[in-house]
């Protein structure tokens, strides 16, 4: 809903100043056997019909969020003796990867009501409305810690390059341990710390050949997949077998 | 070279799979473990989702169980009358595991449950396994090498109705406690997401009486049915097996089980078991530190829910 405002709001802004044309190294991300990660190249202009206005800091972010899942924070406690799980945190939306990257320190390019409304910063993009207990705040930092460890959260203060105030790039690093979905690409350009343009695309990632045939097996035909996966099992344990017996003659 | 897993969804070095695979077959081979215990906990390690981890070495269990089989039906050490009755109870022990596992998931504390599982059985086994073995060495060493021949203690064991004639074992006992072990091990065995040889054996060789030579293969027999039969449940129910993961891991692991069973029959009784002692107890040893130290990272993440 918030998100839906903040959209009509921009829209409700007089004729645009300036505007965003992007492009994208690739329509997709396609994982395969020896996917070791990958990387998006996301580049792009500003459109403008008048010359560059030179009295307020222009502000360029670029988000790529994967698809969103809930997760449980569990935190751990000394228990009679022993590290025990004790208290957990239900988080309601949390995207499986996320990334932001600006021209500058996000802060300086985009004000706290701004950022709010449109949940642009990694703690923002996650959302726990269930959080009871106290100390809520201490399990998204964890998740967004743990996550940021495995690459698949990252913060790029500096990632966007701006030239001339006009062409802008950014290389999104994808780590290999990427879950498939629709991951959605977001470029804000801001002036004076407001947004002025948005501009939103989508780039799937998913499995392809083998990976794709075998997670697609497992899902739609899983005795089958269940009696192969055995097969392939007792078929390996007879060869060695067989392959032994004739190497000891 | 990376490879990445279609179900697991992370990406790992296969050589290094292969070799995990290779040296728990190995082990495998020698002490008619299926090796789950070592397994699992070393793929949790290398970043796998324990729920993958858990399916897929059901899985792996069979292909090395069923490779060491075969090289003990060659050699005649299995029981194959002993091996049905112990399978009979693991099918009906395993079914009421995964009755249990589902139920204290709904407590939120299973976890905690299998580790706490892991470090008593593996402890109280191999400390008991660990004496025993020493014992055995000693007094051989005293008999000048050889060891002299035992004579069976008749304990209620051996009291029992429904008597049955194990012939490959030479024992005539009641069907009630090897079927017994069965569904105790087939519990244990679904709960902590593994074969469970390493509680069968001790049993098979303390309870029953049975001949060490013997209890291995039989214990393999006895493990390849039970294993398979998780694996299709996991399969169907919840999704996690992960075939590239399990190619990986058994292409290791039959060839290590064939070498594994090789190594088994060259070697004495007594050290076999108290080598086995020693890497239960090591295994043990480093789950009660897992538990008893502060972790590096408090928080961790659960897939979703409420």
């Amino acid at each position: 809903m918030i998100r839906l405002a903040a959209l009509l709001v921009l829209f409700a802004l007089p004729a645009k100043a300036e505007e965003i044309v992007l492009g994208l190294s690739r329509d997709e991300v396609a994982i395969t056997a020896t996917f070791e990660g990958s990387e998006i190249l996301i580049f792009g202009a500003i459109k403008r019909d008048a010359p560059a206005p030179d009295d307020e800091d222009l502000g360029v972010i670029v988000t790529v969020a994967g698809p969103d899942e809930p997760v449980t924070v569990r935190k751990k406690d000394r228990r009679l003796g022993i590290w025990v799980n004790t208290e957990s945190v239900d988080v309601d939306v949390a995207p499986t990867f996320y990334a932001v990257a600006t021209n500058r320190p996000l802060t300086e390019i985009l004000t706290f009501t701004e950022d709010l409304n449109t949940r642009i910063s990694t703690q923002r993009a996650i959302r726990s409305v269930g959080a009871t207990i106290e100390n809520a705040e201490s399990f998204t930092r964890a998740l967004i810690r743990i996550r940021a460890g495995q690459g698949l959260y990252q913060t790029l203060p500096t990632g966007v390059l701006v030239e001339e105030e006009t062409l802008f790039r950014t290389l999104i690093p994808l780590p290999a341990n990427l879950t498939e979905g629709d991951y959605k690409a977001e470029i804000y350009l801001t002036r004076g710390r407001q947004i002025v343009d948005l501009y939103t695309t989508v780039i799937p990632v998913k499995k392809v050949g083998l990976e794709r045939w075998l997670y697609n097996l497992a899902h739609d035909n899983a005795f089958l997949y269940g009696l192969m996966s055995l097969s392939i099992a007792i078929a390996a344990g007879w060869g060695a077998s067989a392959i032994f017996t004739v190497l000891r003659r | 070279m990376q490879i990445y897993l279609p179900i697991a969804e992370v990406s790992v070095n296969a050589f290094l799979l292969l070799g995990l695979g290779g040296i728990v077959g190995i082990l495998s081979g020698m002490f008619g473990v299926g090796g789950g215990f070592l397994m699992t906990p070393l793929l949790f390690f290398i970043g796998i989702p324990p729920a993958v981890a858990v399916a897929t070495e059901a899985n792996q269990i069979v292909a090395s169980s069923f490779s060491g089989v075969l090289a003990h039906l060659k050699r005649k050490t299995v029981d194959l009358k002993m091996g049905t009755v112990l399978l009979v109870g693991g099918l009906v022990g395993s079914g009421l595991g995964i009755i249990l596992f589902n139920y204290l998931k709904a407590l939120g504390q299973v976890e905690l449950l299998v580790q706490l599982c892991y470090v008593i059985f593996l402890g109280m086994i191999g400390t008991l396994m660990f004496f025993e073995s020493l014992k055995a060495i000693r007094k051989s060493n005293k008999a000048g090498g050889s060891p002299a021949p035992t004579r069976r203690k008749h304990n209620w064991v051996h009291n029992l109705p429904f008597k049955m004639k194990f012939r490959v074992s030479g024992l005539y006992i009641s069907v009630i406690p090897p079927l017994l072990v069965g569904v105790s091990v087939g519990v244990l065995a679904a709960i902590m997401g593994v074969g469970g040889g390493f509680i069968m054996v001790p049993a098979m060789i303390y309870l029953l009486g049975m001949p060490t030579k013997v209890v291995v293969g039989t214990s393999l027999f006895q493990i390849i049915f039970v294993t398979a039969f998780t694996t299709m449940l996991h399969a169907t129910t919840n999704y996690t097996v992960d075939v590239v993961l399990a190619v990986l891991l058994l292409v290791g692991g039959v060839v290590g089980a064939q070498i594994g069973t090789r190594i088994g029959v060259r070697m004495k009784a007594e050290q076999l078991r108290i080598w086995l002692a020693i890497m239960v107890l090591a295994v043990c040893g480093k789950l009660a530190f897992d538990l008893l130290v502060t972790p590096t990272e408090l928080y961790s993440l659960g897939a979703g829910g409420h």
